[in-house]
């Protein structure tokens, strides 16, 4: 097992050099700014700046790519085991803020309020569990992918196949649906910042993550990613320190919400007793109520709706109205549900929405605030298990455990994951600053202004999506000025649309969509590694040809890459609605499946194969029964939750059934071999410096 | 595969290590245990007693906003933090004590 011996490298002046690469290169990120600041000064149109955004960042991780290229097996999997831990750290940082953290997070704490601190708690407090559970003794164990250290610590040479091929389809099934979405996140932000096409997007996103991929395997990647989370930290952190500044006249974000926290409250108050966003609720209100009538009326509705809708075309048509409104009642009736049933789903859907927005808003900071108090007890509850949900996956994540090989020691991997959660942290907790600011400046600014004097973002950013709006804003009650009420804002427009709301120049909009393709590439990069290691080392090399040449191994990952890339660009451009909801259940089947093998491998040494194999299989059915049982558009019921608990949150009850299965059919079973409690005792002990 | 102790040192020696072995991986244990029963109780205390803890209020935040968004992460990193410098300490132990002569 020479691989575990730290490679015998100076490591401090190596560790000197990469700082100085990085340090220029940071120089010169910041000259590339400067340099676009002034020529939109000049008058460059937006359109260019964003092809120059997205066309230097896409060459930069490409030559990265060419420079760390490599066919060495050590090297192409494992980086050669040589990353200090600062940059082991900054790169899995990168790998970890995905499109969704990056662009949603912010947005989804802008529109939940306290609630949405769910995230920013489990997936900062999964990092607990990498440290303490799992990494050291990965790294420890020395090997190449996660299913290698399964096998071998359940079953060994002869049996390990059974327990391989499991961790490897439950390593497909999480990094597959996460990498759809990330390859649609490139996707969208290309085509709203380029103008090009939806498709053209993602292939041109993809090209880069291939290169750099396709010719460097791990060593590439890691270096890509570096490169990647300085462009993420700069795109996030400069519209928040701005916003910060404006409204709270200190430059840290993180220090200064506290002030504008109470301010919001008492806006907040504010809005809920205004009597003109009283009327707007109410008009919200009445149109909730006209659905729910029609729903109770139907299949009579139905026609009658129909064939209101089809007279007034036809006197539309009669009366020879204008060419726009004779459109209009086609429009509706085109869009008229084709029958009762499809009515009911439609008119259902029509009425939750409704009903929403005629609530007055949550206060932003209060927990849990409900009706009654069992309610209120229920939010809480949910957030409870959301947290766990989210700590124990990302604890069993594949492409995160996968970085725990890829530094020199033991030692290093437990302070790299302290840098790991260093530089997640001062991405995430920007995060709720951000969402408090931006509501604040929305609250006050936004509200209360006349519709002649609309700011610009918002017709900019009402116009890029024109099926599905990013932001709204309708004048309901016909006053001409702007209500709270009246705002329709998706979640996802607000890190991007942060620059011009704070004012900002274009440049800094155009940054904040390449620290978002920076998000979503890195993220991007490590799943394709983490999957097609899985199916090149565990099912090509230690299954099927044992006795391949390590030329022949690397190869056969290459193209294996090249192929699961192509698969999931091909799915993500069919917009498939149903991988993209799946991907907050990741996180559920990740740890329901992966965590109590992992751990028990290491801290129970009567945990078996028998166990490990019922462990596995049982903690993903059950957290899969779960999902489909409480999920009504997969079949289940929404009302057949267990204590309430909403279906994102299954691994709550995945993860103890995958422990006590383990733990009791382990313990029916013959204990594990000499050979293996050898290999247990092997992995817990220290290394000798 | 190094499982065993080097079969060329009398077994005192590797009876020496065993006993190292053991105890390291004793307080390794008593230090996770402890670090995971904080993890635990920054995460559950934080939520469950979220809607107490808002009327307390630090330096504009009410205390439960503060501990969700802020408190509870930076917990997290101290945690990690402290793993990381203490087993480089119970490590170096363990050096020492297979250094000292028999």
């Amino acid at each position: 097992m020479n691989a575990g011996a730290p490679v015998p490298v100076k490591t401090r002046s190596y560790f000197r050099r990469l700082s100085g690469y990085y340090l220029w290169y940071t120089a010169c990120f910041g000259l590339f700014l400067a340099a676009l600041a002034i020529l939109e000064n000049e008058g460059m149109p937006r359109q260019w700046i964003g092809y120059l955004y997205m066309f230097a960042t896409i060459f930069l991780y490409a030559a990265i790519g060419v420079v760390a290229r490599t066919s060495n097996v050590s090297e192409y999997y494992v980086a050669g085991r040589r990353v200090p831990a600062l940059f082991n750290g900054m790169a899995t940082a990168a790998d970890w803020i995905s499109a969704a953290s990056f662009i949603s997070l912010a947005g989804t704490l802008y529109l939940h309020g306290f609630d949405a601190l769910a995230y920013v708690m489990g997936w900062t407090g999964g990092y607990c569990l990498v440290a303490l559970l799992i990494a050291p003794y990965l790294r420890k164990f020395a090997q190449y992918t996660v299913p290698d250290f399964l096998a071998a610590r359940y079953g060994g040479a002869a049996r390990g196949n059974v327990v391989r091929a499991l961790a490897v389809a439950a390593t497909i099934v999480v990094s597959f649906t996460y990498v759809v979405a990330q390859i649609y996140a490139v996707g969208l932000i290309a085509s709203r910042f380029t103008g090009v096409d939806f498709s053209v997007g993602i292939f041109l996103g993809l090209a880069s993550i291939l290169v750099c991929s396709f010719l460097g395997g791990m060593r590439a990647i890691t270096w890509t990613q570096v490169a990647q989370y300085i462009i993420i930290l700069v795109a996030f952190l400069i519209p928040t320190i701005w916003l910060s500044v404006k409204f709270a006249g200190n430059p840290v974000p993180q220090v200064a919400y506290g002030s504008v926290l109470p301010k919001l409250a008492k806006r907040e108050a504010q809005l809920a007793q205004d009597p003109r966003e009283q009327e707007v609720r109410a008009r919200f209100q009445a149109r909730a109520d006209g659905y729910a009538k029609r729903l109770a009326q139907l299949p009579r509705s139905w026609e009658q709706g129909k064939v209101e809708a089809q007279r007034r075309l036809d006197a539309a048509r009669a009366r020879n109205a204008p060419l726009g409104e004779v459109r209009s009642a086609e429009r509706a009736l085109m869009a008229y549900p084709r029958s009762s049933d499809e009515a009911a789903r439609v008119w259902l859907d029509e009425r939750a929405a409704n009903l929403a927005r005629a609530q007055a808003p949550e206060p932003h900071a209060e927990p849990f605030p409900g009706k009654t108090r069992q309610e209120s007890d229920i939010r809480r509850n949910n957030f409870l298990a959301l947290v766990f949900c989210l700590m124990f996956g990302t604890a069993a994540l594949p492409h995160i455990l996968m970085r725990a090989y890829t530094t020199p020691s033991v030692h290093e991997t437990r302070v790299s994951v302290f840098w790991t959660l260093f530089f997640i942290l001062l991405i995430y907790l920007t995060m709720p600053a951000l969402a408090v600011l931006a509501k604040y400046d929305i609250y006050t600014a936004l509200v209360g202004t006349s519709y002649d004097a609309l700011p610009s973002w918002v017709s900019y950013w009402a116009n890029v999506d024109k099926t599905n709006p990013l932001i709204s804003i309708v004048d309901v009650n016909g006053d001409g000025v702007v209500q709270l009420a009246e705002i329709a804002i998706d979640g996802d427009v607000l890190t991007l649309a942060t620059p011009e709301i704070g004012g900002l120049p274009y440049v800094i909009s155009g940054l904040v969509a390449a620290g978002g393709l920076a998000a979503a590439l890195s993220t991007a990069d490590g799943l394709l590694l983490a999957i097609s290691n899985a199916l090149s080392h565990d099912i090509y090399f230690k299954i099927v040809d044992p006795g391949a040449s390590t030329q022949k191994r690397v190869t056969i990952s290459k193209l294996l890459l090249l192929a699961v890339a192509f698969i999931a660009a091909y799915v993500a451009s069919q917009k498939p609605a149903d991988i993209l909801s799946l991907v907050g259940a990741a996180f559920s089947l990740a740890g329901s499946t992966l965590f109590p093998a992992l751990v028990a491998g290491v801290f129970w040494k009567r945990a078996n194969h028998y166990g490990a194999i019922a462990g596995m299989a049982g903690g993903f059915l059950v957290c899969l029964y779960y999902m489909m049982h409480t999920t009504p558009s997969l079949g289940g019921l929404a009302s057949a939750t267990w204590f309430h608990i909403a279906p994102i949150s299954a691994g709550v009850f995945g993860v103890p059934a995958g422990l006590a299965i383990l733990a009791v059919v382990s313990l029916l079973t013959p204990a594990p071999t000499r050979e293996t409690v050898g290999l247990v005792e092997y992995i817990r002990a220290p290394e000798l410096p | 595969m190094p499982t065993e102790p080097d079969p060329e040192h009398p077994p005192e020696h590797r009876a020496r290590i065993h006993a190292a072995r053991a105890a390291h991986w004793a307080r390794t244990r008593r230090l996770t245990a402890l670090l995971l029963a904080l993890w635990l109780a920054t995460g559950f205390c934080t939520v469950f007693f979220a809607r107490d803890l808002a009327h307390w209020s630090v330096f504009g935040w009410p205390l439960s906003f503060y501990l969700a968004a802020q408190g509870a992460s930076l917990i997290y990193l101290a945690i990690i933090g402290a793993y990381a410098w203490r087993m480089r300490m119970l490590d170096r132990a363990f050096a020492r004590q297979l250094g000292e002569p028999a």
